[in-house]
């Protein structure tokens, strides 16, 4: 269990993360990792199994940013808005070095239908204090569903 | 087996024609059903696995034929088999994980229980609780095995078939689409990376129609382009086996730049350089010049081999407006950690949040919505001209058209 103070500030950390996926700027997204840094989008299937395939691997600072030209220039698309909802955050601390569990869900609205869960599952991360801020260094977005409902374009 | 009798929906589809395809073909009930028993049920080899996903005697995995539930497993003499995953009793769904081993399969409904090669072997109860009840006394275990699958194997890739009549898969594929599948398919050891499934709303043949469209892919996918991975300009060729079942597209990558092929391409990103170039950094590991090739093998499986990201997508419709995209990812058992590294960072251009393959389920979904509420019209497939045969370049929509040859011939509409 992390003290108050810091499980408050590990909070803060996830709430921003969402905030910046939710509502923008999608480019503020990479200035909360570390460099180099991992980012992944684990099936549930994969991780058990401890298979390496992610549907989304990013190694550093520079490939989250490459993600998010993409997103922003090259890949073609519906509209989308996004809801993150990050609960039951959790963490343990070794020599400054944070190991954070959460929940998640994020709720996808696409245009002429109703509200649906895109994704639900697990962040299993590292979190370290670079200047003065916690970022993240590890990021595993590990989803229980074995199918996707069809594309995940944002990060999660 | 369905007869032609079936009563179909008006089809304002002239004879022969498959220069225009009635958008009924993606929304029909029961054009769906037909397809399950003639395309799924009948003959043809659908893929099913790896042989590295069953191993060992006892190993077994579930997937989809078509929309049945079957299981692929290796008895204990070392035999791969399948059958349909339903309990001859009353059609509870026997196995509900996805791979595992074991020596029985038991329902778990009144646990009828199996053995590897689908037979009956042990029913509880059967001769009744203290002389009351039980099974009739010509009740034969042996009438009650599960529907079997014919199986054949190509260096560790297994196909499986409902119908007996199937010929040989060498003969299947043809001689051209069996030499370029062995080129993935070398008989090196592979090694399974990952899955991943993504449902997709939209008709299973709007999945192949794409990967059989070099015209789309020169102009959706920006990303592709803008790195050169697959442009018009590129030398390419489209080929068909001679049922037009069979499809293969193949080309080589170009360079950065912006001509007379990007011309028409509205969002082209000529200056996007990545930020971290790790992301591409593809290696040549096959003989010849093709950097890419889509291979589509009817009716369920198309072989991804796109810079090194080696891909097999596996179809599995699950109604006329819906099918699962199961992606099985590898790599060679004998492949250097450097390569199989290369291979997961290519990864991100696939499947359900690739760079590229986005483009493909978000326009799949788009088709869908259009087609909807325009069952009584068609859709056009003219570029290129109105043939089946090959193609040397990518301007066409040849291979579409040689699909719906084939089609029209086992569906007989």
């Amino acid at each position: 269990m992390l003290g108050s103070d810091l499980q408050r500030e590990v909070e803060e950390l996830y709430n921003t993360y969402a905030r910046v996926l939710d509502d923008g700027p999608l480019e503020a997204w990479p200035d909360l990792f570390t460099d180099p840094c991992t980012y992944q989008i684990v099936p549930r299937e994969n991780f058990e199994a401890d298979l390496p395939l992610a549907i989304m691997r990013c190694e550093s600072k520079g490939m989250l940013m490459d993600r998010v030209h993409s997103v922003q220039e090259t890949i073609v698309y519906e509209p989308r808005y996004l809801r993150h909802h990050i609960t039951n955050i959790s963490g343990t601390e070794v020599d400054g070095d944070l190991t954070v569990q959460a929940n998640y869900s994020v709720i996808e609205v696409l245009p002429e239908e109703l509200p649906r869960i895109l994704s639900v599952g697990r962040y299993l991360d590292k979190v370290v204090r670079a200047g003065g801020q916690l970022l993240f260094k590890e990021k595993r977005v590990v989803y229980d569903s074995e199918l996707v409902p069809n594309s995940i374009v944002f990060p999660l | 087996m369905t007869t032609s009798t079936t009563p179909l929906p008006h089809l304002n589809w002239p004879q022969g024609d498959v220069t225009t395809i009635p958008y009924a073909l993606y929304t029909d009930p029961d054009i769906f059903d037909l397809e399950m028993a003639r395309i799924f049920q009948g003959r043809g080899w659908s893929y099913v696995g790896l042989e590295v996903e069953v191993r060992e005697p006892g190993d077994y995995l579930v997937t989809n034929i078509g929309n049945r539930s079957v299981v692929i497993a290796r008895n204990q003499e070392g035999n791969l088999t399948g059958f349909a995953n339903r309990c001859a009793h009353r059609g509870v769904k026997i196995c509900r994980q996805r791979r595992g081993n074991t020596r029985m399969f038991v329902c778990p409904y009144h646990q009828w229980s199996y053995n590897a090669d689908g037979e009956l072997r042990g029913v509880p109860f059967i001769k009744g609780v203290k002389q009351q009840g039980g099974m009739p006394d010509d009740f034969e275990r042996a009438d009650y095995n599960l529907p079997k699958l014919e199986i054949e194997t190509r260096n560790g890739v297994i196909f499986a078939s409902f119908d007996t009549s199937t010929p040989p898969l060498e003969e299947y594929l043809g001689v051209t689409n069996t030499t370029w599948f062995d080129r993935v398919f070398d008989g090196r050891e592979l090694k399974v990376l990952g899955y991943s499934r993504q449902l997709i709303p939209g008709n299973w043949k709007l999945m192949f129609e794409n990967i059989k469209d070099p015209y789309h892919a020169s102009l959706l996918h920006v990303f592709l382009v803008t790195f050169g991975l697959f442009r018009a300009d590129q030398k390419s060729q489209v080929l068909m086996d001679d049922t037009g079942a069979h499809g293969l597209l193949i080309s080589q990558r170009g360079e950065q730049k912006a001509d007379e092929s990007t011309r028409d391409i509205t969002n082209l990103k000529e200056n996007f350089e990545l930020a971290d170039p790790r992301l591409l950094d593809p290696v040549k590991e096959y003989d010849g010049d093709a950097t890419v090739v889509m291979q589509t093998v009817w009716p369920n499986l198309i072989v991804q081999q796109q810079s090194n990201t080696l891909a097999l997508r596996q179809i599995q419709p699950r109604g006329p407006g819906s099918f699962e995209l199961a992606w099985t990812f590898f790599a060679y058992a004998d492949d250097d950690e450097e390569m199989v590294t290369r291979r997961l960072r290519q990864a991100n251009l696939m499947s359900s949040a690739g760079l590229v393959s986005t483009d493909d389920s978000e326009v799949i979904k788009l088709a869908q919505d259009g087609i909807s509420a325009f069952q009584d019209e068609s859709g056009t497939l003219l570029m290129g001209g109105k043939g089946t045969d090959n193609e040397q370049h990518m301007v066409t929509e040849a291979a579409i058209r040689a699909f719906y040859k084939h089609y029209r011939a086992v569906m007989e509409i």
